[in-house]
C-alpha cells in the first residue's frame, strides 16, 4: 500500500531556508568552540587515559585463578570449567596432593592450567560454575602477544592476575 | 628581454605555488580537524604535536602508493582526467593579487586587463578532468559522477557568472588589481558605506552587493565541488563518484585540485567582495617591505577564514539533491542575480556613489 508523505506548507520565510541555515550554522558553532575549548569531553584518549578507573564492576576481563588467604591456590581441579568452556579455551591437567600435605584432603590440584586467550570468550561460565570459587574473571583487557603460544596464559600467569582473594568462602580449612 | 620582470615572475610563480600547496595540505588538515570538532570527535591528534604533521605523512603515502591502472579503463584519458582537474585551480591562481608590492614588484603574477574573465574560463574547465575521470574510468559510479558534474555546472556557472556583473559596474574594469583599488578608495564591495557614512546612496548599494556576495559565494561552493554541492562525488550515494578508480597520487591529484580550487575560490571571493589585501589603517608595500608582507598575509587570512566558512557549511548543511541545484540555480539564482545588475545600475544612474 502506497504511503502518502505529509508535505508541510511553508510560509515565505520557511521556503528562503535561510534561518534554518543560520541556526543550523550556530549549533555546528556551538560543538566546534565547546570541543576547541575542551568543555566536551567524549572521547577517552586511550593509552594515555585507561578504562580501568571507568568499568563498571559487572565488567568480565581476563579469567584468573586466585589463592585464598592461606595462599593455597584454590583450584582443586575438578575440570568442571574445562568441561563448560563454550570454546573449550581451558586446559587442566590435575596432580595429586601428597598425604602429609595440611590439605591433603583436598586430594587434587592443578598441575598445569592453561587458558588459550585467543579462544576465550569472557563469557564468565567458568566463573560461575566453579564450586571452589576459585577462578574469577578480572578486569583486564588488554591481552596482547605476538604468538598463539604467548596468548596462553599459564598457571602462573593466571595466579599472578588473580592475586590474592580475601572474604570467600574457607571449606577445607581444620574444623574449629 | 626584461630579465628583472621574468626573474620576478618566475620567483613569485615558485613561491606562491609552494606556498598554496603547503596552504593546501593544512587546509586537509584543518578540514578533518574542523569536522571533527563539530561532531565531538578529535580528529588526527597523532602525528606530530596536535597532529601538525599529519599532512606531510599523508602525501607520503600518496606518493609511496601503487600506481595501480584498472584493466577496464581508458587509458589516455583515465591518466589525463586527474591534471586537467588539478590545472585550472592553479593556473586561475596567476591573476589573482595576492599582496599589494614587494620592493616594488606588484604582488600578482599576471595582471591582465581580463582577469574576472580569465579566471572564469580557466575554472570552467576544471569540470572537463571531474566528467573525462568519470568517463574513462568505465565504471557505472564514476559515470554518474561525471554526468552530476555537467548537470551540476550548467546550473550554477550562469549565476557565477552574472552575479559579478554589479562589481564590475561599480569598478568600470575588469582587472582584478582595479577591483582592488577601486576597493581601498571607496570601501569594500561587501560594505561601501565605510568610510561615507552620510551617504544614502552607499548604504542603498550594501543591499545588492550583500545579495551579490551571497549568490556569488553559493555558486563558488558549487564550482569548487563543496558540500551542500558535491553532487559528483557523494560518497554515501557513489561510494566517492568520479575518482572511485583512482588511487596513490592521482586520486590525490584530484584531491590537491578540490582544495586549491578552494584556495582559489576564496581568494576570488576576497579580492571581489572583501578588500582583496587591504585592512583598514595598513599602508600597502610602498611604505616598506614589511608593510608588503602583512598585506600578502591580510590576503590568505581572509581567504583561511572562508575556507573555514566553507567547511562550516560543509559539516552543517545536508546535500542537495541534483534537480534541486538546477532548481536554485535556475529559477533563483538566475533571476536575483539579474534583477541584481538592474538595481545597481539603477542605483549608479540616479544616486551619487
Amino acid at each position: 500500500m502506497p504511503i502518502t508523505v505529509p508535505r508541510p506548507n511553508l510560509n515565505w520565510r520557511e521556503r528562503m531556508f535561510l534561518p534554518a541555515i543560520v541556526a543550523g550554522l550556530a549549533i555546528t558553532w556551538k560543538h566546534f568552540v565547546n570541543m576547541l575549548f575542551r568543555r566536551t569531553k567524549v572521547t577517552m584518549e586511550y593509552p594515555e587515559e585507561k578504562w580501568d578507573a571507568n568499568l563498571p564492576d559487572y565488567y568480565r576481563g581476563a579469567p584468573a585463578l586466585v589463592r585464598d588467604s592461606d595462599g593455597r591456590v584454590r583450584c582443586v581441579a575438578c575440570q568442571l570449567c574445562e568441561f563448560i568452556c563454550p570454546p573449550r579455551a581451558i586446559k587442566i591437567i590435575p596432580g595429586e596432593i601428597s598425604r602429609s600435605d595440611r590439605f591433603a584432603k583436598v586430594e587434587k590440584y592443578p598441575e598445569e592450567f592453561d587458558i588459550d586467550m585467543v579462544r576465550c570468550i569472557y563469557c564468565g561460565m567458568c566463573e560461575e560454575v566453579c564450586p571452589e570459587q576459585a577462578i574469577y574473571l578480572r578486569k583486564d583487557y588488554a591481552i596482547t602477544g605476538f604468538t598463539r603460544e604467548e596468548m596462553v596464559h599459564h598457571k602462573d600467569k593466571l595466579l599472578e592476575i588473580g592475586g590474592v582473594m580475601h572474604g570467600v568462602v574457607l571449606k577445607w580449612n581444620a574444623k574449629k | 628581454m626584461d630579465y628583472f620582470f621574468i626573474g620576478t615572475s618566475f620567483l613569485k610563480i615558485v613561491c606562491l605555488l609552494a606556498f598554496v600547496l603547503g596552504l593546501m595540505n593544512y587546509a586537509v588538515y584543518a578540514e578533518r580537524r574542523v569536522s571533527a570538532f563539530m561532531q565531538d570527535r578529535l580528529g588526527p591528534n597523532r602525528v606530530g604535536f596536535a597532529g601538525l604533521l599529519q599532512p606531510i605523512a599523508d602525501a607520503g603515502k600518496f606518493l609511496l602508493k601503487e600506481q595501480f591502472t584498472p584493466a577496464h579503463v581508458n587509458h589516455v584519458y583515465y591518466w589525463l582526467a586527474p591534471c586537467l582537474a588539478m590545472m585550472p585551480a592553479v593556473i586561475t591562481l596567476s591573476v589573482i593579487p595576492f599582496g599589494s608590492t614587494l620592493f616594488g614588484v606588484p604582488m600578482v603574477i599576471a595582471d591582465i586587463n581580463v582577469g574576472i574573465l580569465f579566471v572564469f574560463a580557466i575554472a570552467s574547465l576544471g569540470v572537463y578532468g571531474i566528467v573525462l575521470g568519470g568517463w574513462a574510468s568505465n565504471s557505472k559510479y564514476p559515470f554518474l559522477g561525471g554526468v552530476r558534474s555537467s548537470s551540476q555546472m550548467i546550473s550554477y556557472e550562469l549565476s557565477l557568472g552574472l552575479a559579478v556583473i554589479p562589481v564590475f559596474l561599480l569598478v568600470g574594469n575588469l582587472r582584478l588589481t582595479s577591483v582592488v583599488q577601486y576597493q581601498i578608495d571607496h570601501g569594500w564591495l561587501i560594505a561601501p558605506f565605510i568610510g561615507d557614512w552620510m551617504n544614502p546612496g552607499k548604504w542603498l548599494l550594501a543591499i545588492p552587493m550583500l545579495i551579490s556576495f551571497v549568490v556569488f559565494t553559493i555558486a563558488i561552493l558549487a564550482e569548487t565541488n563543496r558540500l551542500p554541492f558535491d553532487l559528483p562525488e557523494a560518497e554515501q550515494e557513489l561510494a566517492g563518484g568520479y575518482h572511485t578508480e583512482y588511487a596513490s597520487m592521482k586520486f590525490g591529484l584530484f584531491f590537491l585540485g578540490e582544495y586549491i580550487a578552494m584556495i582559489t575560490g576564496s581568494g576570488i571571493i576576497t579580492t571581489l567582495f572583501l578588500g582583496g589585501w587591504h585592512f583598514p589603517g595598513i599602508p600597502d608595500g610602498s611604505h616598506g617591505p614589511i608593510f608588503g608582507l602583512i598585506n600578502i598575509a591580510v590576503f590568505f587570512a581572509k581567504v583561511c577564514a572562508l575556507i573555514f566558512f566553507m567547511m562550516w557549511i560543509r559539516w552543517t548543511l545536508p546535500r542537495f539533491r541534483w534537480d534541486q541545484l538546477m532548481r536554485l540555480g535556475w529559477l533563483f539564482f538566475f533571476e536575483i542575480a539579474l534583477v541584481n545588475i538592474f538595481i545597481v545600475a539603477a542605483i549608479m544612474a540616479f544616486l551619487p556613489i
